[in-house]
């Protein structure tokens, strides 16, 4: 029987051999981990690493290290992208605006769109530029191949993609099962170079709690190289020691901690605030020329310092409240600025 | 009493759902669906969402598959993978996709319009499309009916339906007795022939013709015998939508897309 074979590329070595060496090499110290935004990205992402975001798009995404990798001019990195929406626009905001080429290879799984809300015009316009190199697979098969480098193994089977145009321009492999002789897709390893993810809390060696879905956080975590955590707030060691069974990444995973208040705006924290429709919506028509857009791009990220000026920039304290009062249902719809009213605007 | 293509199709869509099972849905229509089928026969679907929220209690309709609400009074926020291996070992019924392109065999196209290497449109692709085609028992398509949409072949197969034909999927190794199960439009309601696995219309819209349908689908398709006529929304399924599924008119107040 003849197994087919993905034609793909492949982005990422899945060595064990390799990513034991790097494990080997990490640190074990339970030391204090607080830096700031623009320290951990000089210092843990670096030009043509592979980069990995947790969350789900417009979800618990750590906004403030991907801005900061497009002020910093980061280059020609790779990115795993499963469901990367607003995180995958800030990204491609760094390249054809005159900045270099911040992405060059992408592990898609859904790239370019946000959801219901419609498709990025420059994220589209990178994609089908030709510059970036991709290869497919399926949200699945991402968080697999993430598992699969979490456990220290070079592949882990599935039964996705079978039969598809998405297998045949991905860089996996039909192997036949030992046990029962059935189809199995082998899905290779994937261990990023860095990952940032955004928690709910964390201590200051790096032990975080996250509330709601996880995502592919867990394996994330896990899998990548070095990891730089953001945080709604930081909490003392103690608390962590008191519900352990809270702990959804221990500080052994983590290389950097960044307290960053409403870190994930403008996209949801689950119980701290809603999505920020109404400025989602003003990026993407800033998008639909590049002359707007590199302007809305100075505006909003190159000359802001920081996440703080962003924040003050959209709205500041004032806007933030409304949000949290709408992911608290404090504001019921009818009363005026409700999600619905506004994403109908 | 008078009502929509929207709620028509959210109606007949929602028919199609049995109570006690399981249904893994996104945000918009299918949502929309799921909840009336909770509210009327089906009070015991439980609903899940990919990015890992189950049997949310939905306060109102959800804007990412991944936001706070699709695990709002839930019993469970879990992981992305934990959701689709629910889904590959067999334990979830059914699912909604949508896609740019649906050919005659339900397989569906979300990656590109033209050509792979320099296309026309770069579109999402997957997403978890291809993984929960490829496990869930039943796929389910909710979508406007045009001939760009209903295409003989199609520019990039992304998620698995019949594939090529009768025993393509099992061939393929994908999990034996899945697959597409109905299309629902603006037009018609549609399922798959037992042998050929060719989508045919089960039913016409209350005054659409055989004829308007066959004009906007650029494949051959086959007629269920006997064709039936959709039964119309009743007004009970009617107030519920309208009254306590989406009181904002989110969804019902929008464009057919």
């Amino acid at each position: 029987m003849e197994l087919a074979t993905g034609r793909g590329k492949l982005f990422a070595n899945p060595s064990t051999r390799l990513s034991r060496d790097t494990f080997s090499a990490k640190s074990r110290c339970l030391t204090p981990k607080v830096t700031t935004v623009a320290q951990a990205v000089r210092e843990l992402v670096r030009d043509g690493d592979y980069l990995a975001i947790g969350g789900f798009g417009t979800n618990r995404i750590p906004t403030a290290v991907v801005h900061e990798i497009l002020r910093q001019g980061k280059q020609n990195l790779s990115f795993a992208g499963h469901t990367a929406t607003h995180d995958f626009q800030i990204l491609a905001a760094g390249n054809l605006t005159g900045r270099g080429r911040t992405l060059a290879r992408v592990d898609s799984a859904y790239i370019v769109g946000l959801e219901a809300r419609g498709l990025s015009p420059h994220a589209r316009r990178v994609m089908e530029s030709g510059e970036v190199a991709v290869t497919e697979w399926t949200n699945y098969a991402l968080a697999v191949r993430l598992q699969a480098a979490a456990m220290g193994l070079p592949f882990l089977p599935s039964k996705t993609m079978l039969g598809t145009d998405t297998f045949e321009r991905s860089a996996a492999r039909v192997i036949e099962c030992p046990f029962t002789g059935e189809k199995l897709v082998a899905l290779p390893a994937l261990s990023p170079d860095v990952a940032a993810i955004h928690v709910h809390e964390a201590d200051v060696y790096g032990n975080c709690r996250i509330r709601g879905t996880t995502v592919a956080d867990g394996e994330l975590a896990r899998a990548s190289k070095r990891v730089i955590i953001t945080c709604e707030r930081l909490i003392p060691h103690d608390e962590i020691r008191r519900d352990p069974h809270l702990t959804a990444i221990p500080f052994f995973c983590v290389d950097a901690v960044c307290e960053v208040p409403f870190g994930s705006y403008p996209g949801n924290m689950p119980g701290e605030y809603f999505s920020d429709e109404r400025h989602l919506k003003q990026w993407l028509e800033a998008e639909r020329t590049l002359e707007d857009y590199r302007s809305f791009l100075e505006h909003f990220i190159f000359r802001s310092a920081d996440f703080w000026e962003y924040l003050d920039k959209c709205g500041g304290a004032g806007r933030l409240q409304e949000l949290r009062q709408q992911e608290l249902f404090f504001q019921r719809p009818s009363e005026g600025t409700s999600q619905q009213a506004e994403t109908r605007r | 009493m008078t009502y929509t293509a929207i709620e028509l199709m959210i109606c007949a869509a929602a028919q199609a759902l049995e109570n006690n099972k399981i249904v893994v849905v996104g945000t918009g229509v299918p949502c929309a669906v799921a909840m009336l089928a909770q509210r009327t026969h089906a009070p015991h679907l439980t609903i899940m969402f990919e990015a890992g929220g189950v049997a949310p209690i939905l306060p109102t309709m959800p804007i990412s598959v991944g936001d706070s609400r699709t695990f709002h009074r839930g019993i469970m926020a879990t992981s992305m993978a934990e959701i689709m291996q629910f889904c590959q070992r067999g334990l979830v019924d059914y699912t909604f996709l949508g896609g740019a392109q649906i050919d005659a065999y339900g397989n569906l196209n979300s990656t590109v319009i033209g050509d792979y290497e320099r296309p026309k449109v770069r579109l999402p692709g997957s997403g978890g499309a291809c993984d929960l085609a490829s496990f869930c028992w039943r796929t389910l398509v909710v979508t406007k009916h045009d001939r760009r949409r209903f295409v003989k072949k199609l520019d990039f197969l992304t998620s698995p339906g019949y594939l090529t034909g009768p025993g393509a999927r099992e061939r393929a190794g994908l999990p034996a007795d899945t697959g597409p199960y109905r299309v629902i439009t603006d037009l018609a309601v549609m399922g798959y022939h037992p042998q050929t696995k060719r989508m045919q219309v089960l039913s016409l819209h209350p005054g659409v013709s055989w004829d308007r349908v066959a004009a906007v689908t650029e494949f051959e398709l086959e007629s269920a015998d006997p064709l039936t006529q959709t039964p119309p929304p009743t007004a009970d399924q009617l107030a519920i939508l309208r009254e306590e599924v989406d009181p904002h008119r989110y969804i019902l107040g929008r464009a057919l897309a």
